[in-house]
């Protein structure tokens, strides 16, 4: 093979993906580390990289504590409630005691945030957003990651982790290679920051053909970094709790604003509202202490995403379709027409697009929504991710080992979708993490743990390989045929992506299937995925960005692995609407009231599962809570008695 | 087909192709212009058109949802801070939206961290990081912990 091997060498921090995660790590890393040698390799241009390319129109975390708005805890709360219980608190806390001092950062350095007109503050969209013009939100924090680093190479996409060959279960960097020249990139590093995102399309879009790209989360979400670390041996938790979004119909505009700020609501079909009368039956699945829709209105508590996502989806499926986002009314004041437009126009421009296609001018006619295809992220309504270390003041002794944000691998640390247990970090929150990250990956070579790392020139080798193979398998067989992509001995990334999504899609809970799985569908799923891991050593790619195409697929066919053995696990339906348990209808707290932990062997493949405790903070509430609870139920043994 | 580019305003310049997060955009061999490899993994994010210095590149909604005729322009300008956009509808309506980017001329906002101390022992071996305390309330108001708030952590069932 003519490509290069270009070797970077005695690196202290490689950042691996570069979005709000990765640039909030190389930013925090030149603080603690000004001798440092700060390296990120990102596999798009980091100006315009990751979720949020496009820019935002709202920081969702922003606690406010300068205005006495909330406090770290409330929106642990919030997020616990909203996650079914299912949250590492831990570490939700942390990020929270932490992110106002990133969005502060954040107007510093030139980013547009909206003012309250009366009080000074910023104008909240909800009880935790606050809008900005955030156009270039991406630019902006890149340009802060640009100051802090030593070299940052990209277009280069990191295919695997560098384990260490001095030390059982220690990281030493990382290699891929870049997507232009085609090159073989070798970073040799102390410490990782594994920043590459989340996943998309690795169920089966709504949309088809040419919209096929038209997904939720960015297309270039390829699970890379759940790929990564479930590769070198991490272990994750929570990779069955996949997200369903209920948007903009096609163009997946976000509904956050309209809900919040402009105070749109939904009907169905009939022009009733219909999300209420669902509560009732819903109640019995989950219980009372997850749904309790008169202490929802009463207080800050939340309806949890996933159960309103339950009452659209059976609504839809009762044949009162459409569900419409009545704009009609708010329309008519100019200011939040403006609003509308605007925000879209700042996150997502292609559903601007389509309503421009469509003459749907939100003002005289009530535009139509969905539920989208499930996506495998982090810092959003849902918490995948890799399992890892907490702070040492926080966390208990399950949930603590040396670093923060450390995972089960010495030396690697995540931020971002990247580290699980932390729904609702959104991209101040995963930026923050990153930050967090860095100062302990600075602490960690500080003290010595990263001394005397070890790469042979084989492991090296060995890689090199098996990267460009696809090119390779390519080059062999293509002339075995006249034309076209149709080969006996190959199949193509967009072939292998298009069987994936369908084996998601049937097997794990897809939309084709109403989100419905059971232990006999997850199990021929899996059985699919290993014969498909089979093929995928039959990979083709023509030409470098199809090697791109093909190493994005293996990423996304490993992380949705995780994810159905993740659903196999776990005996309820813990998240109505975002998927169901067919053969255990019932959310379950007697027995699974538990985080999911999960380790694939490296050298077997062999997946083990576990419990993981949940520790919940607890303050003056929660306890009187407890005793009310307490009480009651010695009263219901009196009288069984 | 999401992206696509007009033969006669692309120069080849490649702005296009450096900036798109899909890998996308590519100049093609024979024209030396630029073009859409690969429609169906275009998000429509734009980035490729805001970069175009001669507003070579357009949109056209995705084929299986989005009728022809309509049209959404863009001028981003970052020595004045400004987004400009034009909404055409397929009936022939028109809305435009401007918005600021910035507040600041591009790359200054921020600290120099060589010109910082260096942070002390205690610092490092704390909670703390840059520019905190200070900038959780901007006041000398310290870090949230289970103590100062009155918590702690326990394993169980709570809601
Ligand atoms: C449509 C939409 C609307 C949203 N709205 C809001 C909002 O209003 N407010 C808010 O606060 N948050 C919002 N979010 C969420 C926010 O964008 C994410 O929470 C945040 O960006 C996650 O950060 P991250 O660093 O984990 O991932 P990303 O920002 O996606 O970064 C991942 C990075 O890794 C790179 N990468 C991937 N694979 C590889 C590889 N193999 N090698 C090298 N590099 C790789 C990618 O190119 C990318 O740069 C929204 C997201 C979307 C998609
Ligand atoms: S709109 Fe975005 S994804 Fe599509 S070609 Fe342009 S930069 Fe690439
Ligand atoms: S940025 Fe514009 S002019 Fe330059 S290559 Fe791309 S389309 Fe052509």
């Amino acid at each position: 093979m003519a490509y290069e091997t270009i070797i970077e060498d005695d690196i202290d921090i490689l950042v691996a993906g570069a979005g709000l995660g990765g640039t909030g790590a190389a930013w925090e890393a030149r603080y603690w580390g000004k001798d440092k040698k700060i390296v990120i390799a990102e596999k798009a241009n980091i100006d315009r990289s990751g979720a949020v390319a496009q820019g935002l129109y709202a920081i969702n975390c922003y606690m406010g504590t300068r205005w006495g708005e909330n406090n770290p805890e409330d929106h642990v709360r919030y997020a616990r409630i909203d996650l079914m219980g299912m949250v590492r608190e831990d570490l939700a806390f942390d990020m929270a005691r932490h992110v106002d001092s990133t969005v502060h950062q954040f107007e510093d350095w030139g980013l547009p945030i909206m003012k309250d007109p009366n009080t000074g503050s910023y104008l909240r969209e909800g009880r935790w957003q606050i809008m900005i013009h955030g156009e270039s939100y991406k630019p902006i924090v890149a340009e802060a990651a640009k100051k802090s680093a030593d070299k940052i190479f990209n277009r280069v996409c990191i295919t695997h982790l560098l384990m260490d060959e001095a030390k059982e279960n220690r990281i030493a960097g990382a290699v891929g290679f870049n997507v232009r020249t085609g090159n073989y990139h070798v970073f040799k590093s102390k410490t990782v920051i594994c920043g590459a995102g989340g996943a998309s399309n690795i169920f089966k879009p709504r949309s088809v053909g040419e919209g096929s790209g038209r997904v939720w989360y960015a297309p270039w979400s390829s699970g890379s970094a759940y790929a990564l670390m479930i590769n070198a041996g991490a272990k994750m938790t929570q990779m069955e709790n996949r997200i369903v979004l209920a948007r903009f119909k096609d163009g997946y505009g976000p509904v956050g604003a309209y809900f919040l700020h402009l105070k749109t609501y939904t009907q169905n079909g009939l022009g009733e509202e219909y999300e209420s009368k669902w509560f009732p039956e819903l109640q019995k699945m989950v219980g009372k202490e997850y749904l309790d829709p008169e202490a929802s209105h009463a207080t800050h508590r939340p309806i949890p995403t996933c159960l309103r996502n339950h009452a659209f989806i059976s609504e839809v499926n009762a044949g009162r379709g459409p569900i419409h986002m009545i704009t009609m009314e708010a329309f008519q004041d100019p200011h939040l027409e403006e609003v509308g437009w605007e925000n879209f126009l700042g996150m997502t421009v292609g559903q601007t697009v389509l309503w421009a296609a469509t003459d749907v001018d939100p003002k005289f006619e009530n535009p139509e929504l969905t539920t989208s295809e499930p996506y495998v992220m982090g810092s959003h309504a849902t918490g995948s991710g890799a399992w890892c270390s907490g702070p040492e003041d926080l966390s208990p002794p399950e949930y603590f080992w040396g670093y923060n944000r450390m995972m089960t691998i010495e030396g690697l640390f995540g931020a971002g979708d990247a580290v699980g247990g932390t729904p609702h970090a959104f991209s101040s929150g995963s930026f923050t993490e990153g930050r967090l990250s860095a100062k302990a990956a600075c602490k960690y070579i500080d003290d010595g743990k990263g001394e005397g790392i070890k790469v042979s020139d084989k492991q090296i080798a060995d890689f090199k390989e098996e990267i460009y193979k696809p090119m390779e398998h390519y080059k062999l067989y293509r002339n075995e045929i006249v034309a076209g992509s149709v080969n006996p001995h190959y199949i193509n990334p967009r072939q292998a992506l298009d069987r994936l999504q369908k084996i998601m899609d049937e097997y794990g809970g897809g939309v084709t299937v109403n989100y419905m799985t059971n232990e006999k569908l997850l199990n021929i799923g899996l059985k699919k995925l290993k014969i498909m891991e089979e093929d995928l050593e039959s990979l083709a790619a023509e030409d470098i960005h199809e090697l791109l195409r093909a190493w994005e697929l293996k990423h996304r066919h490993r992380t949705s692995e995780c994810v159905l053995q993740h659903t196999l696990f776990r005996k309820e339906t813990r998240w109505p609407g975002y998927y169901y348990r067919g053969d255990h209808m019932k959310l379950d707290d007697e027995n699974w009231h538990v985080l999911t932990v999960s380790r694939r062997d490296p050298k077997t493949g062999e997946y083990t599962l576990e419990k993981a405790p949940l520790y919940h903070l607890v303050g003056e509430e929660e306890e009187a809570m407890e005793d009310k609870a307490l009480a009651e139920k010695k009263k219901q043994e009196k009288k069984s008695k | 087909m999401p992206t696509f580019v007009y033969m006669t305003r692309c120069d080849g310049c490649g702005h296009c192709v450096d900036i798109c997060p899909s890998d996308i955009m590519h100049i093609d061999k024979t024209t030396r212009r630029a073009y859409n490899i690969e429609p169906n993994m275009c998000w429509e994010c734009f980035s490729c058109v805001k970069a175009c210095p001669h507003h070579a590149i357009d949109v056209r909604g995705y084929a299986d949802f989005a009728p022809l005729g309509h049209s959404v322009r863009v001028d981003r300008d970052e020595e004045r801070g400004t987004i400009a956009w034009k909404v055409k509808f397929r009936n022939g309506s028109e809305k435009n939206f401007l918005s600021p980017i910035t507040t600041k001329p591009w790359g200054t906002g921020y600290p120099k961290f060589s010109d910082e101390a260096e942070p002390s022992k205690e610092m490092r071996d704390g909670e703390l990081l840059y520019s905190e305390p200070k900038y959780i309330r901007m006041d000398e108001g310290e870090l949230h912990t289970l103590e100062s708030n009155g918590l702690k952590m326990k394993a169980g069932v709570y809601y």
